[in-house]
């Protein structure tokens, strides 16, 4: 366990930075984490980070690369409904990268 | 992530010069109380460690002849010195099997051997010192038992075998690998590796049908909790959540679709990966395998089919009887297991893997196929290393080679073979199995990786090979990871399910 400093408050994170309470999530540590991952937030990256959040809302758990590229085509138009787009905006997998920046847990299992 | 740059491919394959300690300082994340005690380990390093590890060896000695076996045999010969990937990626001379192997063997010598108890330093027998205990932690969790080591010695000393009884004893004082263990307590809470409760799996299969209704035009169901269906179709959890993997499990259900087999996904027995083989622990082990037959038996199927995933088809081909009694050998006053034998049409093997199913098929002729919808691909296959050495398919030895080759066969025009000395019985682990495949982990996985990546390349660079095809979630995790860090495209590897969707014909046939 450790913890980051974000706008003169302490969150507690694991090993590898992933928010350890994910009701403490706001925008500003998710700028924080991003730039940990040398991404600078963009309105796209965001338009990923918060469907992340609406469908961990729902389901508990991040959506499967497909369902998240279907998702983000309907809503972007189909040129960016591909995981070349995603990896784009979060180069090292869009699964682990960008969950850590909504908050959301580590997927874990062969992925 | 810290930038890890992938090691030279080597001018001549020849065992590498040695680099002490130059992999000592890289140790996988270890578990914390949550997720120990989740499992019924303890939550950390125990007081009286030293005396709990050495009665827990003493344990396994006695239950498992083969380990006494395997650490007595050894003559250091060193036949296995240099076929180990982690060896030859890292440099490191105890990640060299013997060196592994014997990080255990001179603690056994000093405890348990006559000569070790007068004269440790003439034998090189050593204490259980905490020094000792953390390099066992570390070079252990640098181990994918892949057991290709296995095949070269010429006593058949089982290393991981010695690597999960390791790790048994480790977890056993509160030193366990946070990933396995953080993932067998999901199994066991929420019914899969990656945590994906049934809700979600639900819409993730309905997505998956518009998909493929949008591709094909047809009606291809990827059911969920179907009581009654014949086939009860277990596979990696990241077959629902992965690329490429869930292209995988779109080639099962089309396969299901075209033969008219009905069949059914359980939402309680989501995965077929057993970490529980990983960590050496046999509660763990029956307890992920018992799931599957709770489902079988709440549903009521004839067959139980295994999807692509190595480690899981060890498990069900190897254990899976014994365990669980599907297939043959079940306790006879087991009343479970006897249901479930009554219940399962023996016609079929018990269990089956898809593989074993798909070329079944092909061979009845009720599958037909495009050929040259694969024709963009120059196809290799990479044999994952549980399926190449701790199973079998079909009913003839080195089915679980033929198989796989035979239905690329059927299913694609161009296909070529790796260099023979690293496939088969002799390949290479991809270089994350065994409950390696942790992004802390990543360093030791970019270089293990170098000799079938070595390979992979003598096959590009003479027949223009786009894409390697394998049966196994870590093999294709991990590769799509390390490749593009190699300098290839992470699309490059899929499969072997993945080739059978692009050409099988959807119609009446």
């Amino acid at each position: 366990m450790s913890n980051i400093e974000v706008g003169g408050r302490s969150y507690e994170t694991d090993e590898e930075g992933y928010l350890t309470d994910l009701g403490e999530w706001n925008p500003e540590v998710a700028d924080y984490i991003a730039k940990t991952e040398s991404i600078t937030m963009s309105d796209q990256h965001w338009e990923v980070v918060n469907f992340l959040r609406e469908y961990f809302e729902e389901y508990q758990i991040a959506p499967a690369v497909r369902v998240l590229t279907k998702a983000i085509g309907k809503k972007l138009g189909a040129d960016k409904g591909n995981s070349e787009y995603l990896y784009g905006l979060f180069p090292y997998g869009p699964g682990k990268q960008a969950c850590k920046i909504a908050g959301l847990p580590k997927p874990t299992g062969c992925v | 992530m810290a930038d890890i740059a992938a090691p030279a491919y080597r001018i001549f394959p020849i065992i590498p010069a040695l680099k002490p300690g130059a992999m000592e300082n890289v140790r996988s994340f270890v578990a914390n109380e949550k997720i120990q005690t989740a499992i019924g380990f303890p939550g950390q390093l125990v007081e009286d460690w030293h005396d709990k590890a050495i009665a827990k060896m003493g344990e396994l000695l006695g239950k498992y002849r083969s380990l006494r076996v395997f650490m007595d045999a050894c003559v250091h010969c060193g036949a296995c010195s240099d076929k180990c990937h982690y060896f030859i990626g890292t440099q490191d001379p105890k990640n060299m099997p013997v060196a592994r192997q014997d990080l255990m063997r001179s603690v056994y010598r000093r405890y348990f051997t006559l000569p070790g108890k007068m004269f440790p330093a003439l034998v090189g027998a050593r204490d259980l010192t905490k020094e000792v205990l953390d390099e066992w932690y570390t070079y252990f969790w640098q181990c994918s038992e892949c057991r290709r080591c296995s095949v070269f010695c010429p006593y058949g000393i089982d290393t991981a075998e010695i690597t999960m009884a390791a790790r048994e004893i480790l977890d056993t004082v509160g030193y366990g690998q946070k990933y396995s263990n953080e993932i067998i307590g999901k199994v066991h809470r929420i019914g899969n590796n990656l945590g994906l409760p049934g809700p979600a799996l639900a819409d993730t299969l309905e997505g998956l049908e518009e998909d493929v209704k949008d591709a094909t035009g047809v009606d291809v169901r990827f059911p969920l909790d179907v009581k009654g269906a014949e086939v009860l179709l277990i596979t990696p959890s990241a077959d629902f959540f992965a690329e490429p993997h869930i292209d995988s499990l779109i080639g099962y259900a089309k396969v299901f679709h075209a033969t008219g087999t009905s069949w059914t996904l359980s939402s309680m027995s989501s995965e077929a990966g057993n970490f529980g083989m990983f960590i050496g622990n046999y509660d763990q082990l029956r307890a992920i395998a018992m799931r599957i037959r709770t489902a079988a038996l709440e549903l009521g199927v004839k067959r139980i089919v295994i999807g692509e995933c190595g480690h899981a088809w060890r498990v069900a081909y190897s254990f899976l009887n014994t365990l669980t009694g599907v297939g043959d050998g079940a306790d006879a006053n087991d009343r479970f297991a006897q249901m479930l034998q009554k219940q399962l049409d023996h016609r079929y093997k018990q269990p089956s893997h898809i593989c074993e199913f798909t070329w079944d098929m092909i061979q009845d002729e009720r599958l037909s196929f495009d050929k040259e919808k694969n024709d963009k691909h120059i196809i290799t296959f990479h044999d994952s290393c549980n399926v190449a050495r701790g199973s079998r398919m079909g009913n003839y030895a080195g089915g679980q080679f033929e198989i796989p080759r035979n239905i690329i066969r059927a299913v694609a025009n161009n296909f070529v073979e790796m260099n023979p000395a690293t496939t088969r019985e002799k390949t290479f682990c991809c270089g994350g199995g065994g409950g390696l495949l942790t992004d802390d982990l990543l360093e030791l996985r970019v270089k293990g990786a170098l000799p079938r990546m070595e390979v992979l390349q003598n096959v590009v660079d003479e027949h223009s090979v786009n894409f390697m095809a394998t049966i196994c979630a870590i093999c294709k995790a991990q590769f799509t990871k390390i490749m593009p860090i190699y300098g290839y495209d992470r699309r490059m590897v899929g499969g072997v399910h993945q080739l059978v969707s692009n050409a099988i014909l959807l119609g009446d046939k």
